[in-house]
């Protein structure tokens, strides 16, 4: 079985986006909506990987984040902000919060992919 | 499994989505002032829809969008203020967003002027600004350094990597790291193991490990320091450029030591997942979305293919009834009931099929507050909207196709109903006007009223002006309520001047004729001096219709319900001759012309006596109402709606046909177009000798022979 990902984001769009590139690539993708969401079903399920968007209504990425840091589960599990900040703000925050790293959106499969790899074999 | 083209379907399904929350969030902000949660969810429509856009490379709706987004930001920031400006600007920038998502959709064009024209006032928001970052592609990223081979050739990297400890603790790994480096080029690998400490104070989820790393590639500095992004905070990191090929015969056995790094990196990553391997549990692939309304979109035509199903079903299922009926002694009666039954799943089947078309009008309506606040503010009226029968619902074609009429009333009110409010005190009202949208069901129409209580619609002035035009003749009686109803003629204007706002350019004769292509009717009742009432009636479906079966000799015609207004026969005092030779039948000191449809589609045994067949009254638009002669009437049926126009060219007087229960074909009667063949003195007719026309003018003769051979050649054809 491939490695479980969870994909948060508000966007269906991109959900759909990052459950097309990394299903065909073999890993295992769980979809939520938002931080709430997320935080039920990571309650429930595990992760070998999480990656969030950071601006959603109701939990945005960075308390997600906090929250998920905070669970000994997932305390040291790759999770990967989406960010289209190019300036360096959200990525510090992000950091700052227990991100394992981010991915700039927009992306294409590829750099998706890529930048998976380097945190998620 | 998606594909692209699956995904595209997704990303514009979620931009009408996220259009339609713009535009709602923007009109709350707009009336009760922005907060920051309204800030926060339009700058996230703007936002999912630039990073979808980018994904699908759509070049000018990114562009569009994150100019708009950059603005978005700041007002959410505080940066900016959302004054008046700001919301107008935020309005036509919504607009043009759904412009150009309409255009990427459609592989269309769009209006390249008043994107620009709304782009320009962005930039200059986002200039005036200074703390704002130039508005540029979001994809670079922070430290390009200059001093980098600037050609392809190979070159040669000396990296010193050391992690600091805390490195490992958010599942950053230097084994990935190195791994990525060993994408990009040969890769030299020297560990430094000098920094473990005793095994008391070990601390597995710490790095104690450095890494002397030797890289040859093509790639360039920056592509390197990529790798380290992550990183970056959580190490010492040292990038030197070495042009020389040589030098590499220093780094030998590293492969081994590689090996060796590998097992014994404590990477708790793979600890946990390894952990979780075991644990076993089952996952489930959908995630719980208990607050959203589950629904699915599904292609029109498709739905459109269903019905068409549907119809046909419900034809099939009257033949079956209809032939049992008429030989019940081959029957016993459980099949009999069992016909029941599926006559009434039939039914079932049908509406709720009918039922996946339907949307709340309160999708149209919801942008209608925009247009008043708008216009109100343009025009320094003081105007309220209110509107009920939000929930009603309606098949959505008509819905789209009703959106531009309203919004044409809506100004129109706006525009000529409402007074100025100086006006309105003095004429003692509130200094506020209403215009009051509404929605509500009539039997199988939603009728839609705009009202206002302006200024009402000038009878005199009204009549005065279509009787300048010829629109009447100056000696025509008419009612309160025709004269009123004369705004709809053709070329008809009444205020003083064309304002850009209702003028246009349009009058209410195109807002008539498109209600009326929908097989809906629109009419006008005012109050001079308290106000104007535009009233839609508009059919549920286009689908079907409830339409009254007529015989005409051996045809039979279909006549839509909602036009008939009441049948009768009349005796011969009733009837009457005019000077110019047409019949008119009196009721109740009312006078109707009289259409003999057997004469009008040539059929031949046809009644021609109304005293004998039946006068049915309907209602037209253009002349009032008139009394059809038919021989009877064969009674009321909801009949499914074949279009002509797909084999034949349109026809005069006939708007559709549909198969009735015994495999015929009918033809469903256009009220209104049939009547403008009546205008002609053609139709004369002398019912107390003869029911052949007895003075016809041989040309209006011809066309009429024509006509109905092509109506007969419909129905022969469709046999």
């Amino acid at each position: 079985m491939g490695k479980r990902v969870l994909a948060v984001d508000d966007s269906k769009t991109m959900r759909n986006m990052i459950s097309f590139t990394l299903n065909g690539a073999g890993y295992n993708v769980t979809e939520a909506n938002d931080g709430q969401e997320a935080l039920t079903i990571a309650g429930k399920e595990d992760f070998d990987l999480i990656i969030t968007d950071v601006n959603m209504p109701n939990m945005d990425g960075i308390t997600l984040l906090k929250n998920l840091r905070q669970n000994s589960k997932f305390s040291s599990t790759p999770i990967l902000i989406l960010t289209t900040e190019g300036g360096s703000d959200k990525k510090q925050e992000g950091k700052a919060a227990g991100a394992t790293g981010w991915i700039v959106k927009p992306f294409d499969p590829d750099k998706l992919l890529q930048v998976v790899g380097k945190v998620c074999h | 499994m998606a594909d692209i083209e699956q995904l595209k379907a997704t990303f514009f399904e979620e931009c009408d989505e996220r259009l339609a929350e713009l535009e709602t969030e923007l009109s709350r902000i707009s009336e009760e002032g922005p907060d920051n949660e309204g800030l926060n969810a339009i700058f996230r429509t703007a936002h999912s829809i630039k990073a979808g856009a980018a994904a699908f490379k759509y070049k000018d709706l990114v562009e569009f969008s994150h100019e708009f987004e950059a603005v978005l930001d700041l007002l959410r920031s505080n940066t900016i203020n959302a004054d008046q400006d700001m919301m107008k600007l935020l309005f036509e920038a919504s607009d043009v967003l759904a412009s150009l998502v309409e255009a990427a959709r459609d592989g269309t064009d769009f209006d390249e002027q008043s994107v620009n024209n709304v782009l320009v006032q962005l930039r200059a928001v986002l200039q005036g600004s200074s703390s704002s970052p130039p508005a540029e592609s979001t994809t670079q990223d922070a430290s390009p350094e200059n001093d980098e081979p600037d050609d392809a050739s190979e070159s040669i990297y000396s990296i010193q990597f050391k992690p600091k400890p805390e490195l490992l603790k958010y599942a950053n790994d230097p084994i990935f790291i190195i791994k990525e480096l060993k994408t990009l080029g040969d890769l030299d690998v020297q560990i430094d193991i000098s920094g473990l400490p005793d095994l008391e104070e070990f601390d597995p989820e710490c790095c104690y490990w450095s890494w002397n790393l030797t890289l040859s590639s093509e790639n360039k500095k920056s592509d390197i320091n990529e790798v380290f992004e992550f990183v970056i905070d959580d190490c010492e990191l040292d990038i030197q450029v070495q042009k020389s090929e040589n030098q590499i015969d220093e780094a030998s056995q590293v492969q081994d030591q590689v090996v060796v790094e590998k097992e014994k990196q404590p990477s708790t990553s793979t600890a946990k997942s390894q952990a979780q391997k075991k644990s076993g549990k089952k996952e489930t692939k959908n995630s719980p979305a208990a607050n959203k309304i589950k629904s699915i979109r599904v292609d029109l035509q498709r739905i459109d293919k269903l019905v068409n199903m549907v119809g046909e079903i419900v034809i099939t299922q009257s033949m079956l009834a209809q032939m049992i009926q008429q030989n019940t002694d081959g029957f016993n009666s459980e099949v009999m009931r069992g016909l029941e039954d599926l006559a009434l799943h039939t039914r079932e089947l049908q509406e709720s099929v009918m039922a996946v078309r339907m949307q709340p009008v309160g999708s149209l309506f919801a942008r209608m507050p925009r247009v008043v606040r708008d216009l109100t503010r343009r025009l320094e009226k003081d105007i309220q909207l209110v509107m009920r029968g939000e929930d009603t619902e309606i098949d959505k074609t008509v819905i789209e196709e009703v959106s531009d009429p309203i919004n044409h009333l809506l100004r129109n009110a706006i525009d000529h109903g409402i007074e100025m409010p100086d006006k309105r005190v003095a004429a003692g009202k509130s200094k506020q006007g209403t215009i009051e949208l509404a929605a509500e069901h009539r039997g199988s129409s939603i009728v839609i009223s705009i009202k206002d209580d302006g200024g009402g619609i000038n009878g005199e002035k009204v009549l005065q002006k279509a009787i300048e035009r010829g629109v009447v003749e100056p000696n025509a009686q008419l009612t309160p309520f025709e004269i009123d109803n004369l705004i709809f003629s053709p070329g008809f204007s009444t205020a003083g001047q064309v304002t850009d706002i209702s003028g246009r350019g349009v009058g209410l004769d195109v807002v008539k004729k498109n209600i009326e292509n929908l097989g809906g009717r629109v009419s006008v009742s005012s109050n001079f001096g308290a106000g104007t009432t535009f009233t839609l009636l508009l059919p549920l479906t286009l689908a079907v219709l409830d339409g009254m079966i007529v015989n005409v000799g051996h045809e039979k015609y279909i006549i839509p319900l909602t036009s008939i207004v009441e049948s009768f026969r009349p005796v011969k005092d009733e009837i009457h001759k005019l000077p110019d030779d047409r019949n008119v039948v009196s009721i109740r000191g009312e006078y109707f012309s009289l259409v003999y449809l057997g004469h009008v589609f040539d059929v031949p045994n046809a009644i021609n006596d109304p005293k004998k067949g039946l006068v049915i009254l309907v209602e037209t638009d253009s002349m009032g109402k008139i009394g059809l002669v038919v021989d009877d009437i064969e009674g009321q049926q909801q009949v499914v709606i074949k279009s002509l126009e797909e084999n034949y060219d349109p026809v005069p007087g006939i708007s559709a046909a549909t198969i009735l229960g015994d495999g015929k074909v009918a033809l469903i009667l256009d009220i209104d177009n049939l009547h403008h063949s009546q205008r002609s003195p053609s139709h004369m007719m002398n019912i107390e000798t003869s029911n052949i026309p007895c003075d016809v003018n041989s040309t209006l003769q011809a066309a009429k022979l024509n006509y109905s051979e092509q109506t007969n050649r419909i129905t022969e054809d469709a046999r």
